[in-house]
């Protein structure tokens, strides 16, 4: 398929095929690297103080968190839409961005997947736990059971939420694998021993023939269609667990596609975060490049625009309803006791994303990694300000109340970005974490040497209509 | 795949035949019989239908200016071949700025009641027709501050458009990529400045007609409607010029994506509409939950035709790959969708309006065909000003060699 020279390459420097299997390839062969042992060892800590303080949750109860009867929700739910709504990049870019067949997706689908999957592991975490008893968590199904009339509410967007996120777990987690298989066949072949056959075995006796190819492409086609809605559902049901209630600041109707948004938004950010380090640390430059930096920055632009357009009809809309509960909710969140978190909020998700307007800044690695740190910060505290500062100040003054986290939600919340990099490290040292076979479909068109090829053959200066290309 | 990159592409010349230039004249005829009976019977009936079809078709116009924008910053070449087609629904903006004008003078001049909160003394304490909630709005929903928020609201667009508009002819007769950056940055500024001036638009002309009610949506909702009918509109475009033996470079290909988007954002727009039923359905707050009580009391066939023909036809038609390669299929949902948009807007201005003894009649479907007749006589007109394919886009051989597989 032709493509325009004027478009900016997505591999950069020389590259054949041979080369690409090698440079990624490696990485899952050769021995850690001395960054990759720092890291797992911090995030093993991390992981053990979730699991200290779990303990001590399931041991002594829920009333070891900060809640009060007012505030009856806090960092529980805040970190559990905070982990959902990052679990939200790698199924839009593997799944959306195939349907609107964007080039650039093959280099970070594999990897911001894998994130997404670890993401919706920590989300749900916290439900499992906030239930109070795991053990009988299989409860939220609907079982045919002996307890009389006991049974599942299907009015309540909780257990929505119960089939939206396990429901998107799966689906985000095929998708992922499939895509692996291929790739995982490329480390078979290359592997000896134990690792042979355990390689083997993951890769389902992949051969390579037209016709796994042609039903590869097409259960591809298939996943993708299915998990566009799915992106879209997950946090829809996510937001309804507020909106369909009478809270003031959580019944707006505008909660659906603003939840969606900003969760593509903190999704990206993540994303940003992981891939700065990971294409330095992993030397993956030339698959990872500035201009998917540059698109991704984008990304975050739009929907960080989108997420700041309804935060200001949220608020106008409040004013306009002439409800004095809504109008007094949201001056409460900018001006009340919670006031740092709404300014901290406002500041992180509406403000810095507007620095990418910038090109400069969109290409700038440090610029981009502080931006999309703020940008996480700025998601957590917007479920905060959500959660709670609605909840502290409720109809009845007499019962309005503060709540903060005790160390228990603390190290939970510290500890589940522990579990989170347990995972991602690990993925990192034993799977391709770049698309090996998808990056070679897009060499004779996005390739920097193939762009300059075309410019040559079609008496274009490639310097004036790309720049980006030395 | 070399043997592609030899596609010609030539100018064209679009000449509107005058069959079809007869048929808007016919059609225009139809709307000026049924303004004056709407008029002579009912002058109410007549103001809603007013707004009804200048708010649809300024929509339609304003979405033709958003689809560039949006394929102008996403760098898109799928859409570069027919591009002329949203550049020419954009030139019937001022035709929906002078019926707004109208709509406004209406008010000024009190020949109707279609927004409660221009009556006298409606925000006044002493008056006998004070309205309490209303006179909480009066900060924003006064005509001073609507009549100016519109006239720079309006400007704004009249200049996006205008600007695109005349950088991508420029383009035409320089070549280069000059014009190509230029309006790629025009549109990435376009975009905000659409999405703060759109909600305030589906506020101030739609929403402030149901003066108590509020809902955050709202503008969102409108967007998705409007959005999905000018898609429609550029598809069956498409399909009209091709079958006139223009656009031969537009192939299957294109009108499968065309189809996609169409499939897509009715879906989308049905998104939007349960996002904003459900939730009012669900809290059942009677400040909120009136809107769809009322519509759902005096509107009911109406109320689900609405989400039959805007999602359950399209959702079905349009689910496998075939048929949004299939012309007579595209056609079909194409008029559905259009017919289907201004059943929504309907739904969504009569109980406001004229109440709930609102009917569709000779005077709805007259106007509506009389203001169809004169967008595709303003549309057509505009199309035949410069060369239907756009030969020097920088993007305009990748159109040609586009393939879906």
């Amino acid at each position: 398929m032709y493509e325009s020279p004027i478009r900016r390459p997505l591999i950069t420097g020389k590259t054949s095929y041979a080369q690409i299997t090698d440079d990624i390839a490696t990485a899952v062969e050769a021995k850690p690297t001395k960054w990759w042992y720092i890291g797992f060892i911090v995030s093993l800590a991390g992981l053990g103080l979730w699991l200290l303080t779990v303990t001590y949750l399931l041991v002594t109860g829920v009333g070891v968190w900060g809640l009060n009867k007012t505030v009856d929700w806090g960092w529980d739910i805040t970190n559990f839409v905070w982990w959902v709504g990052i679990g939200h990049a790698g199924t839009l870019i593997s799944a959306i961005l195939l349907l609107f067949r964007q080039k650039w997706r093959t280099a970070v689908n594999r990897s911001a997947e894998a994130m997404t999957i670890f993401a919706v592991i920590c989300a749900g975490t916290y439900p499992l736990l906030h239930a109070g008893r795991p053990w009988v968590i299989y409860w939220v199904f609907p079982l045919p059971n002996t307890y009389g009339s006991l049974w599942a509410n299907f009015n309540s967007p909780l257990l929505w939420d119960v089939f939206a996120i396990s429901t998107y777990f799966t689906v985000s987690l095929v998708f992922w694998y499939v895509g692996l298989i291929p790739d995982l066949a490329t480390i078979r072949d290359r592997a000896e021993g134990v690792r042979k056959k355990i390689y083997g075995l993951l890769a389902f006796g992949w051969n390579g023939s037209a016709k796994a190819w042609q039903r590869f492409e097409s259960v591809s086609l298939i996943l993708a269609g299915l998990a566009t809605p799915l992106v879209l559902s997950v946090h829809t049901i996510v937001s309804m667990d507020f909106a369909t209630s009478v809270i003031p600041g959580w019944h707006t109707t505008i909660f659906p596609p603003y939840f969606v948004a900003g969760a593509v938004f903190s999704g990206f950010a993540m994303v940003l975060t992981l891939l700065i380090i990971m294409r330095k640390v992993m030397r993956l430059e030339a698959y990872i490049t500035l201009n998917h930096i540059d698109v991704m920055n984008k990304i975050i632009l739009v929907t960080g625009s989108i997420v700041g357009s309804a935060y200001i009809t949220e608020f106008f809309i409040a004013w306009y309803s002439a409800v004095p509960f809504e109008r007094y909710a949201f001056v409460n969140r900018a001006f009340g006791p919670y006031w740092w978190a709404y300014w901290a909020m406002m500041t992180c998700n509406v403000i810095t994303p507007q620095l990418f307007w910038s090109q400069k800044l969109r290409r700038n690695i440090t610029a981009v990694f502080i931006i999309s740190i703020f940008v996480n910060i700025g998601m957590w505290f917007e479920r905060f300000v959500i959660i709670v500062t609605s909840l502290h100040r409720d109809y009845l003054p007499s019962s309005w109340a503060m709540y903060s986290p005790t160390w228990v939600e603390i190290g939970m919340f510290v500890g589940s970005l522990g579990l989170f990099f347990t995972l991602f490290f690990l993925f990192a040292k034993f799977l391709p974490v770049i698309a090996i076979a998808e990056v070679k479909s897009i060499v004779k068109t996005s390739a920097e040497e193939h762009i300059k090829k075309t410019a040559e053959k079609e008496g274009i200066d490639i310097k004036e209509v790309n720049p980006q290309i030395a | 795949m070399g043997h592609h990159h030899e596609v010609a592409v030539h100018e064209e010349k679009f000449v509107v035949p005058a069959r079809l230039r007869n048929i808007t004249f016919g059609l225009m005829g139809i709307g000026l019989v049924a303004i004056v009976v709407g008029l002579m019977t009912d002058s109410h009936r007549f103001w809603a239908n007013f707004l009804l079809n200048n708010w649809y078709f300024l929509g339609v116009a304003l979405m033709g200016t958003l689809f560039l924008a949006t394929q102008s910053v996403s760098n898109a070449g799928w859409s570069a071949g027919f591009k002329r087609i949203p550049e020419a629904m954009a030139t019937y903006l001022p035709y929906a700025f002078a019926g707004f004008a109208i709509i406004i003078l209406s008010v000024l001049m009190h020949w109707n009641h279609t927004y409660h909160w221009t009556h006298e003394g409606i925000a006044d304490p002493t008056s006998p027709d004070f309205d309490e909630i209303i006179a909480e709005k009066v900060a924003y929903l006064n005509l001073p501050f609507m009549i100016g928020r519109v006239v720079v609201i309006f400007t704004l667009w009249y200049l996006f458009s205008r600007v695109m508009r005349r950088n991508s002819l420029a383009e035409d007769l320089q070549g280069g990529f000059k014009m190509l950056k230029r309006n790629k940055t025009i549109s990435a500024i376009f975009l905000p400045v659409f999405a703060v001036s759109w909600a305030m638009a589906c506020w101030d002309f739609i929403m402030s007609i149901d003066t108590h009610w509020y809902s955050t949506i709202f503008w969102v909702y409108h967007f998705a409607a409007a959005w999905v009918t000018a898609i429609s509109i550029i598809a069956l475009t498409v399909i009209y010029l091709r079958r006139a033996g223009y656009l031969s470079i537009v192939s299957e290909h294109h009108m499968h994506d065309l189809g996609k988007f169409m499939f897509a954002f009715s879906i989308f727009w049905t998104y939007i509409w349960l996002s904003q039923f459900l939730l009012i359905f669900y809290a059942n707050i009677p400040e909120e939950s009136i809107y769809y009580q009322e519509r759902f009391e005096h509107f009911k066939l109406l109320f689900w035709i609405n989400l039959v023909i805007n999602f359950v036809v399209p959702f079905l038609l349009f689910m496998t790959r075939g048929s949004k390669r299939n012309e007579s299929m595209m056609i079909l949902v194409g008029v559905l969708l259009i017919i289907g948009k201004w059943i929504d807007l309907y739904i969504g201005i009569m109980p406001g309006t004229v109440g709930s003894h609102a009917h569709i009649g000779f005077v709805e479907i007259g106007m509506f065909l009389g203001f169809l007749g004169l967008f595709t006589f303003v549309f057509t007109r505009s199309l035949t000003k410069a060369s239907l394919v756009p030969t020097k886009h920088p993007y305009i051989k990748e159109f040609v060699t586009h393939e879906v597989l």
